[in-house]
């Protein structure tokens, strides 16, 4: 199945979300905000998403984590 | 607001610039800018800030100068370790420029402090490197109606976005809130390409001067991604989310909250 995965055509196997995670190898799901197709899903939506054929996809990664110190 | 003779030559490169000019120039005296952090990011923006003669910045900080910031920290030099970073900072400003004015805010923002610290600014540049201040600064901004623009580094990537509270997609539309803690490593776990913070940091200053001018297209309702070994920048289109905890059609976040400092003990993890 052919889909969109940060604006890059790619191939997947996964038909799960969370499959597919694993396929782009996001090491958890915490790490991401995920948009499917222009709307940001829910973390709760997470285990019941499936990737259907020309879905775009978008990454959006926590960026800046440190302890309090700028 | 008259121009001396000499900044007409200090600034004669954007003077000459027809979306700038000498009322161009004039309005960047005029403006008044926040940085929040004076390290990787908060280092180049507060440089070149200074260096186009924005009228008035604040610099936000409670640290003191450590060695393992020298490496993008440019505003610090080695005579600077163990000194306060928004002195630090500062002095180098007034150096470029003394036609400004830097107020220092030796402190951390918190929901207690934040609202009378930005009250004094027109735009707010995040610098930060922690979510605490990141969705803090998100949400304060939204609560008073005050432009300001995101960016965070890691690694070898760096992202950005520009929030018109009430108007543009903001931080939360994005991600909510702050991911669980240990779910995302920090720079000091991940480590972070000094110059990112020269990329970014530079872009928010960008932002800034465009916001002080009134020209060109702010980075609102976009998400921009860079990648230093691909070399890439996309400009990701996002778009305000109804659900969105703070600017959306049922808002559960209605006041300024601290959200907790993560408890780091990530062993090993990237994006």
């Amino acid at each position: 199945m052919n889909v969109t995965v940060n604006g890059k055509a790619t191939e997947t196997e996964a038909i799960a979300l969370g499959a597919f995670l694993t396929e782009q190898r996001v090491k958890s799901p915490d790490q991401v905000s995920i948009e499917l197709n222009g709307r940001i899903l829910r973390r709760e939506e997470f285990d019941s998403t499936t990737i259907s054929e020309g879905d775009q996809i978008e990454f959006f990664y926590f960026m800046g984590g440190g302890r309090g110190a700028y | 607001m008259e121009l001396t003779d000499t900044q007409i030559e200090r600034y004669s490169r954007h003077i000459i610039l027809e979306e700038v000019g000498l009322a161009g120039q004039e309005r960047l005296l005029s403006a008044r800018v926040l940085i929040v952090g004076a390290g990787g990011l908060g280092s180049p923006a507060a440089l070149y800030l200074a260096a186009a003669g924005i009228g008035t910045i604040g610099i936000v900080d409670a640290d003191t100068v450590d060695i393992t910031n020298l490496q993008r920290q440019i505003a610090h030099r080695t005579a600077d370790l163990g000194r306060e970073k928004v002195i630090s900072a500062a002095e180098k400003m007034s150096a470029i420029n003394p036609d400004i004015t830097v107020n220092t805010h030796r402190l951390f923002l918190q929901a207690d402090n934040i609202a009378e610290v930005i009250d004094g600014y027109d735009f707010v540049i995040d610098g930060t490197d922690n979510f605490a201040a990141k969705f803090l600064i998100n949400d304060a901004c939204h609560f008073s109606r005050k432009a300001y623009v995101h960016a965070g580094i890691l690694r070898f990537d760096g992202q950005m976005m520009t929030v018109l509270p009430g108007e543009t997609a903001c931080l939360r539309c994005i991600f909510g809130g702050p991911p669980p803690p240990g779910a995302v490593p920090s720079c000091s776990q991940a480590g972070v390409l000094g110059v990112l913070g020269g990329v970014l940091g530079t872009l928010q200053a960008t932002e800034a001067v465009k916001h002080a001018l009134g020209q060109g297209t702010l980075l609102t309702n976009a998400l921009l991604k860079y990648n230093a070994l691909d070399l890439s920048f996309r400009k990701v289109p996002v778009r305000r989310n109804p659900i969105c905890p703070l600017c959306g059609d049922a808002p559960t976040i209605t006041d300024l909250h601290d959200e907790a400092l993560p408890v780091c003990d990530l062993k090993e993890a990237r994006p």
